[in-house]
């Protein structure tokens, strides 16, 4: 047999042999799993050595303010290190090898983002940078940040500078590309490096314009990173230029496909993609050939997860800011329903999950259950459980990704659909469109520093707020700054390819790849809110001596985002089309399909500090309700209502995804643990079957973050995980401000 | 057309019958528990009216929650204070093959005409009462409650001969409710019925003092701790004829 018979040996199907097609692999060969849990192993005598020292060396980590250890004198890149173990004297306990760098938990050096963000994340913690490698990125290697900041406007500068656009990866690696890793394992490296030098092959000819020079370049790229992955692996002692075998080694080549992209970007979101069923379908095939046991297999998803749990990199304080907890985001999908009707349920679904209870809740990988109300209820009943005993899953809606994405897509970010190995995305930041709103009664002056940001256009006059009249104003300014954010995003979207391209991923990816430009939301449910007093309320202006319009006084009753009630409801749905259709009509970068996201991770907190007040009661620099929530009390008719009023959003008008984070106390929950884990997945039904988007599930009562707020050195607390928007965190490596801001919106505890 | 006199209502009920749950609450109630935590629902002359058909269109909003056990309870108050609004309401609610249960103190029962009459009715078209024993002692229940328990008692009686499913729920006040003897005695009546699908123990908590003091009504038991676990599993261990 040669090698690749050796490899596929039993596995069926034909077209994914001759041509890379991981979908049609996993359609062909994968086994649904319908029964419960009884089948899970717990954690080998090696899980419990290597996570017990990892949690020795997290808690060293937290003692030395967040950072283990920074790299000062290596630049990385795929062969820059020897190997690394989590602890060299237990390194043969490792089924599952590769770190970023030579030790646990040590920060790498990425200078090509911006060498002035790299130096200073590691002077943040003591650390200094050798000067010759600043010296090398300042005067003689451009980075991406430079490029940027040569490009921008003043207006740009000013947009970023007041805070009304937020975010931009103008300093750090964009993230938000998932290689195809399952693409290593599937194939070997060889296949993959005669595939791509077969599309340079194909690429330009005798027409050699700018499009093809470039793709040209960057397929040169890609193959050389194809050709380094292999000399990474050889450093840990494996040859991956062929397919995987075996179950181990199949996980062991997939790990390095990943390693391959942390190693080299820093992207604010590098996830893992949609592993699960892909690396069931080797693990099944052990199983079945009496290689390997369940304990074995359980292993190899524990040791995986445990190097998911590691990944690192070195942040500035605004980006920790913005961003909190030291997410990294791997998120990793698990169930999900095929186009062919089969749901896509594996036991390895179970055993991802299951590293929950083997080694305790963990922020990464942001683990995400593809849900639809027709998968296994003994699938439901598992995840239920696992987000009762843990909060580190969340929900995302199969049934209205899977029309637009397909069935193979993964999800990129936080909650953001991508199909796998054959799309990228262009993403950043937040339009602050509660600000937009103030600039819009303002003429485009900011409250803060009373400089024209925005366009100077007539002020909102008079002693009451009329709607219609706010309507226009609001309006063009939208038109303002969408098309300043679009265009800003292009300038960044253009120099990140330029001069942070992202070869590894990309060499994972199709060469003829489509292109989405993910734009966002913030301040989402104030500015419905507000929209609501105005029209349905009195709402008088309170204008400071330069006649600014600083405050509200608000009279009457007026309805809310949040309570299932239409009135509200419909200007959010009008604000979402709105903004989307402005979106759209703007030029993106390398003809990208525009999406957009009411998304903020724990950016919320940030966004509000640098916003007003506004009509609907919200005080002036106090944090936004997250991504799509209504905002902080206004929830009167309890959490199905509210839930109802965020499944009202259309996912179409947002396809980069729409966040809810919901927090319910266990005894709101149900009396047992039966009743609990039937009412949670009977509400995702529920919810999800009526179109709604992402759910994020607490399940805790708000005592237990006082408690951890206030004694964060309990061990109960050291791994003790909640959701927020879009990801995971703990609750401990949260900002005092991000733990009062989770602590003050109002848990469902209904009395 | 007849309407309801309503305090509230939650979408989201998961402690208040099977599954997952639209809880109604009326507003009126002739009990005066010592440890109510919804007191605001007592005076029978507030609340807003609503109808039958208004609230079922509203319930019907979170109908893709409740999967094949939810549906909707009437809490309150006392619902059986409004009995002919619930007829209506529970008629209406069986037409859209809705799920039912009422979440009452008894109090209002009694077998004498109209009430009986219309009482019977209702039970046709309940699918569960959920029924408090808030002390087996007819004295100390007067003294909790302000009402004396032996119609209260009867309606258990009267559902049991009818077969009628019924959660048994007793809240556990230290010092008030929580004494073996009578604990053993309410299980020792428990087990005369037939109809008992469930014994609950409810804890009692302090979570709705503000509302006493909002409302100006002085509040009793401000000394009050809740019960320990142990005791809690003590009562449900008796109630359940365990002990």
């Amino acid at each position: 047999m040669n090698n690749n018979e050796i490899a596929w040996r039993g596995f069926k199907g034909r077209v994914w042999r001759d041509d890379v097609n991981v979908r049609d692999f996993i359609q062909q060969n994968y086994t649904p799993y319908d029964g419960d849990e009884s089948f899970l192993e717990g954690p080998t005598d090696a899980t419990n050595k290597l996570w017990g020292r990892l949690q020795e060396l997290q808690k060293e980590e937290r003692a030395k303010g967040g950072v283990l250890e920074c790299e000062t004198e290596v630049v990385s890149s795929l062969t820059a290190y020897g190997p690394g173990y989590i602890d060299e004297s237990m390194k043969d306990l490792e089924k599952i090898v590769g770190l970023q760098t030579d030790k646990p938990l040590k920060r790498a050096f990425m200078p090509y983002g911006g060498i002035k963000m790299a130096q200073q994340a590691a002077a943040t913690y003591g650390y200094n940078v050798n000067p010759e490698l600043v010296k090398i990125f300042t005067d003689y290697h451009k980075t991406h940040n430079q490029a940027v900041f040569d490009a921008y406007t003043p207006e740009m500068k000013r947009a970023r500078h007041s805070h009304i656009i937020t975010g931009l990866p103008d300093t750090y690696g964009r993230g938000r590309i998932v290689g195809d890793y399952r693409r290593v394992a599937l194939y070997g490296i060889d296949f993959l490096i005669a595939q791509k030098e077969n599309d340079l092959s194909h690429c330009g000819g005798r027409n050699m314009i700018d499009k093809f020079i470039r793709l040209r370049e960057e397929i040169a790229e890609q193959i050389r990173a194809l050709k380094n992955m292999k000399k990474m692996a050889e450093i840990y002692g494996y040859d991956i230029s062929k397919p995987a075998t075996n179950a181990q080694e199949a996980v062991q080549w997939l790990y390095f496909g990943y390693l391959a992209a942390v190693k080299t970007q820093n992207g604010a979101a590098m996830s893992v993609g949609r592993i699960s069923t892909f690396l069931d379908i080797y693990i099944q095939r052990d199983l079945n050939e009496g290689k390997i046991t369940e304990s074995e297999a359980q292993e190899l998803i524990d040791h995986l997860v445990l190097k998911f749990r590691m990944v690192k990199f070195a942040r500035i304080p605004s980006y920790n800011a913005l961003f909190s907890g030291d997410p990294v985001w791997a998120t990793l999908e698990v169930a999900g329903i095929g186009m062919d009707g089969r749901h896509l349920v594996t036991k390895n679904d179970y055993r991802f999950l299951h590293t929950l209870e083997n080694m305790g809740p963990s922020p990464e990988p942001n683990l995400t259950v593809l849900y639809s109300s027709r998968l296994p209820e003994n699938f439901k009943k598992y995840a239920a459980k696992i987000s009762i005993d843990t909060s580190s899953i969340q929900y995302e809606n199969d049934c209205v990704m899977r029309p637009v994405w397909g069935d193979d897509y993964s999800i990129c970010c936080c909650v953001s659909a991508t199909q796998t190995g054959k799309e990228i995305q262009f993403f950043g930041a937040r339009a602050n469109l509660a600000k937009c709103l103030i600039y819009a009664l303002n003429g485009g002056v900011d409250i803060k520093n009373h400089e024209q940001v925005g366009p100077k256009y007539i002020p909102v006059k008079g002693d009451v707020l009329d709607y219609d009249e706010v309507i226009e104003k609001f309006d063009a300014m939208m038109d303002w700054l969408v098309e300043l954010y679009v265009n800003i995003l292009n300038l960044i979207h253009y120099m990140h390819d330029k001069y942070y391209y992202e070869a590894a991923e990309m060499a994972l990816i199709d060469t003829d790849v489509r292109r989405t430009f993910a734009t966002g939301i913030a301040g989402f449910s104030h500015v419905v809110d507000s929209l609501c007093a105005i029209k349905y309320a009195k709402v008088k202006p309170i204008r400071d001596d330069d006649g600014l319009i600083v405050d509200y006084i608000t009279e009457g009753d007026f309805p809310r985002y949040g309570n299932d009630d239409e009135r509200a409801d419909e200007i959010a749905v009008w604000l979402l089309k709105t903004f989307m259709n402005k979106v759209k009509g703007c030029h993106t970068y390398r003809d990208s399909e525009p999406t957009t996201s009411i998304l903020t991770i724990t950016s919320n907190v940030v966004y509000g500090k640098a916003t007003g007040a506004l009509p609907d009661g919200r005080k002036a620099f106090t944090p936004f309700a997250p991504g799509a929530n209504p905002a902080y009390g206004a929830e009167k008719n309890g959490l199905l209502a509210s839930l109802n009023s965020v499944a009202k959003l259309p996912y179409e008008y947002a396809l980069d995804g729409i966040s809810n984070t919901q927090t319910i106390s266990p005894d709101a929950l149900g009396h047992s643990d039966e009743e609990r884990q039937n009412n949670l997945w009977h509400i995702l039904d529920g919810y999800f079957d009526k179109g709604a988007h992402h759910l994020n599930v607490n399940v805790f009562g708000v005592d237990k973050l006082k408690d951890c707020m206030e004694h964060p050195e309990k061990p109960e607390y050291a791994n003790f995980t909640i959701r927020v928007s879009g990801y995971a965190v703990k609750f401990i490596d949260l900002t005092p401000e991000q733990q009062l801001d989770v602590i003050a919106r109002s848990a469902h505890e209904k009395l | 057309m007849i309407k309801g006199r309503i305090h509230s209502t939650e979408s989201f009920g998961s402690v208040d019958g099977p599954g997952v749950r639209f809880v109604i609450f009326v507003q009126g109630c002739m009990l005066r528990c010592k440890y109510c935590h919804n007191p605001d629902t007592w005076n029978t002359a507030s609340g807003e009216f609503k109808s039958a058909d208004e609230l079922l269109d509203t319930a019907e909003r979170y109908r893709s929650y409740w999967g094949i056990e939810g549906g909707i309870t009437v809490s309150g108050g006392e619902p059986l204070l409004q009995i002919d609004f619930l007829l209506d309401l529970f008629h209406k609610a069986k037409q859209r093959g809705i799920n039912t249960c009422i979440d009452t103190a008894g109090q209002p029962f009694t077998r004498s005409e109209p009430f009986f009459s219309k009482f019977r009715e209702l039970c046709d078209c309940t699918d569960l009462f959920i029924v408090d024993i808030k002390h087996i002692d007819d004295v100390r229940h007067i003294e909790l409650t302000g009402r004396p328990n032996g119609n209260i008692l009867d309606m258990f009686r009267y559902l049991s001969e009818i077969g009628k499913p019924v959660w048994v729920r007793h809240v556990l006040v230290p010092g008030l409710t929580d004494d073996d003897e009578y604990l053993r005695r309410t299980a020792e009546f428990i087990r005369t019925l037939g109809n008992v699908k469930r014994i609950e123990v409810l804890p009692y908590h302090s979570f709705g003092v503000y509302k006493w003091e909002k409302l100006g009504i002085p509040y009793k038991l401000g000394d009050v701790e809740p019960p320990a676990k142990s005791s809690v599993e003590n009562a449900q261990n008796i109630l359940e004829g365990k002990l």
